[in-house]
């Protein structure tokens, strides 16, 4: 098949999983949860394959530490979970951020609170964007609506995480798991070996200090400048923000969705169009750094905006803020616990175009 | 922080004693008659010994003894309340070659971190562990632990601890030697210089299983807290001495050379 591109057709989860193995990941440390069990399920072989490590961890909680220990020794490393297991883990992902560690964390989102099931939701969205855990921290938020648009965001998640010392997380949902579709698989990276050199762990020489990685500053101004740093490389992120725009340069309404529904509500988008309709669709792929200066441009030159979000209205707050000067934006909630489909979003979209 | 530099002998006389050379030049925040600076340093001294100083990556807990990182030479992460174990876990997989170990009190690992510490003892984890148990949560200013002996007087126990309400306190090293993954597993008890010099010993088995691959290696070190005991440091000695070993017998509980059986106590015990 010389010539021709690689064509495999696989669920997201498993996308992510190729991705991963694809980008250099040699440590996968993870607890089974519903809906992401393919990702440990394939990464249980795949890492042994490649010569690196599996571990199902004791719990959610455990297997987040041993994500902090691995990448504290410079190695790409993942872990990943579901909403309930998500909560569990943020203590190690406040103190990975603290810390500047680089890891990949991958939550294929369900609904909740507490127990809620197993199908689709964007309920953690809030969850994601603002550190999740304890203390003032970011974490570079990606979210996927295609299974190879998984693919292709864990790939890269691997250099994003190294880049800026940080976690990154991918945020899907039971949709983007569970969904089969043929992705074209990349290259498989070589991963320098210097990757962290100067600051990983690997055991001190004696022609070096000795390093500790920790996020405990108890000195006077020493905690400040800690968060003074970090403050000043999530605002370097801004230039990162990236998403999709379809039919909106002359909608008067502009639908904002991310993820799974970003994909259903650009098919709502299409079949409007095709009904003479000014419509189009705004699909952020960072959560985090949020593309608010797009979205404020679009603002400036008259639009109005409708969101659409799995949840309760979270992202909405976001599109709001980055539209203030100009206007507002429409809220249309699908609850957890149904599964929308493209007509379902005709008629709310056609209610916020009708409301001058 | 300093780099180890160790004193020139003065012309004429020999060098008898000094700092190891994997200990940083810095005087501790430990208080008056704690013994963690003990336990420091025999780590350090074995980490000199046995040549580990420049492999060796420590995993340091949360409480007293987070700053270990100021004060061994080494490079060092600092995990979370009680997740050593599972962080330690993720280092030695990263870093097969590399020697690991952890340093942690007796809140961190029998309390909030019961559940890291039994399954990385139980997946057989080629690392180190240092336990040192002085019976208090001493950061925070000397609330009950898990290890909190019936009728000792905390913070947050006023009355004395109470087997109906708290329950007993919890023999870690008892627990830890069923497990299938351990090499080693040792209590000892750092109230005497016999003592110290055999829970050295101890110290250097767990470190040991570690480097010959056997698996996972645990001392359990008995450990003073005068300032919250209220008491002085030698009447802490004397506490160890007297009520602590009676309830925590001092010995080997597990050692995978000597005898491949474990769970009570083979070896010690006087």
């Amino acid at each position: 098949m010389a010539g021709k591109k690689e064509r495999l057709f696989v669920k997201g989860n498993e996308a992510i999983a190729m991705g991963a193995l694809a980008a250099g990941c040699k440590c996968f440390f993870g607890y089974p949860i519903t809906p992401q069990n393919d990702i440990p399920e394939f990464m249980s072989k795949a890492m042994v394959d490649a010569g690196g490590e599996f571990v199902q961890a004791e719990s959610e909680v455990a297997a987040a530490n041993m994500l902090l220990g691995a990448g504290a020794c410079g190695i790409r490393a993942m872990t990943s979970s579901s909403s309930p297991g998500m909560s569990l883990k943020q203590e190690a992902i406040s103190y990975m951020a603290g810390s500047e560690i680089p890891a990949v964390i991958v939550n294929m989102n369900r609904g909740g609170p507490g127990l809620g099931d197993i199908g689709p939701s964007q309920g953690d969205y809030f969850q994601s964007t603002r550190g999740g855990g304890h203390g003032d921290y970011r974490l570079l938020v990606l979210a996927p609506s295609s299974a190879q648009e998984a693919y292709d965001m864990t790939y890269d998640a691997f250099d994003l995480a190294f880049a800026s010392r940080n976690p990154v997380l991918i945020l899907g949902d039971a949709i983007i798991g569970q969904m089969k579709e043929p992705i074209t698989p990349r290259e498989p990276k070589q991963v320098d070996p210097e990757e962290g050199a100067d600051w990983r762990l690997i055991g001190a020489p004696n022609s070096r200090e000795h390093r500790i990685i920790k996020s405990l500053f108890l000195m006077d101004g020493e905690l400040a400048g800690q968060n003074r740093k970090l403050q000043a490389k999530y605002d370097a992120w801004k230039k990162m923000v990236d998403f999709e725009t379809f039919e909106v340069k002359d909608a008067e309404l502009v639908v904002v969705a991310y993820g799974s529904i970003g994909r259903i509500a650009k098919n709502a988008v299409r079949a409007l169009r095709a009904k003479g309709k000014k419509v189009g669709l705004f699909r952020p792929k960072t959560l985090y750094p949020f593309p608010e200066k797009a979205l404020e441009k679009l603002a400036k030159e008259g639009k109005r905006f409708l969101t659409i979000e799995h949840n309760l209205g979270q992202m909405v707050e976001d599109v709001r803020l980055s539209v203030r000067k100009y206007g507002d934006s429409d809220l249309f909630c699908v609850y957890p616990g149904n599964m929308p489909s493209p007509d379902d979003f005709e008629a709310p979209i056609l209610r916020a175009l009708g409301r001058k | 922080m300093t780099k180890a530099q160790q004193a020139a002998p003065v012309a004429g006389e020999e060098l008898v004693f000094s700092r190891p050379a994997s200990m940083v030049d810095r005087a501790t925040h430990y208080c008056p008659g704690c013994h963690h600076g003990i336990a420091h340093r025999m780590v350090a001294e074995l980490i000199d010994e046995l040549g580990l100083k420049e492999r060796t990556i420590a995993v340091s807990s949360i409480g007293c003894s987070v700053f270990l990182y100021n004060y061994i030479d080494v490079d060092a992460v600092e995990a979370p309340h009680g997740r050593a174990p599972a962080v330690a876990t993720g280092v030695k997989r990263a870093r097969p070659d590399k020697f690991v170990f952890t340093y942690q009190g007796d809140g961190d690992l029998a309390s909030i971190g019961m559940a890291e510490i039994m399954h990385a003892a139980n997946r057989g984890e080629r690392m180190s562990v240092i336990f040192v148990n002085n019976t208090v949560y001493g950061m925070t200013g000397g609330q009950m632990a898990p290890t909190t002996l019936i009728g000792q007087k905390t913070t947050t126990c006023p009355g004395g601890r109470c087997k109906d309400t708290e329950g007993s306190p919890i023999r870690m090293s008892e627990i830890i030697a069923q497990l299938g993954g351990v090499a080693f597993c040792a209590r000892g008890s750092l109230d005497s210089v016999k003592n110290i010099r055999q829970a050295k010993k101890y110290m250097r088995q767990a470190f040991e299983v570690q480097t010959k691959g056997q698996g996972f290696g645990f001392v359990e070190l008995l450990a003073g807290c005068p300032t919250n005991w209220r008491v002085s440091a030698i009447a802490a000695n004397k506490r160890i001495t007297d009520e602590m070993i009676p309830y925590f017998p001092l010995g080997v509980y597990k050692d995978i050379e000597a005898d491949g059986t474990c769970g009570s106590l083979i070896q010690g015990g006087e």
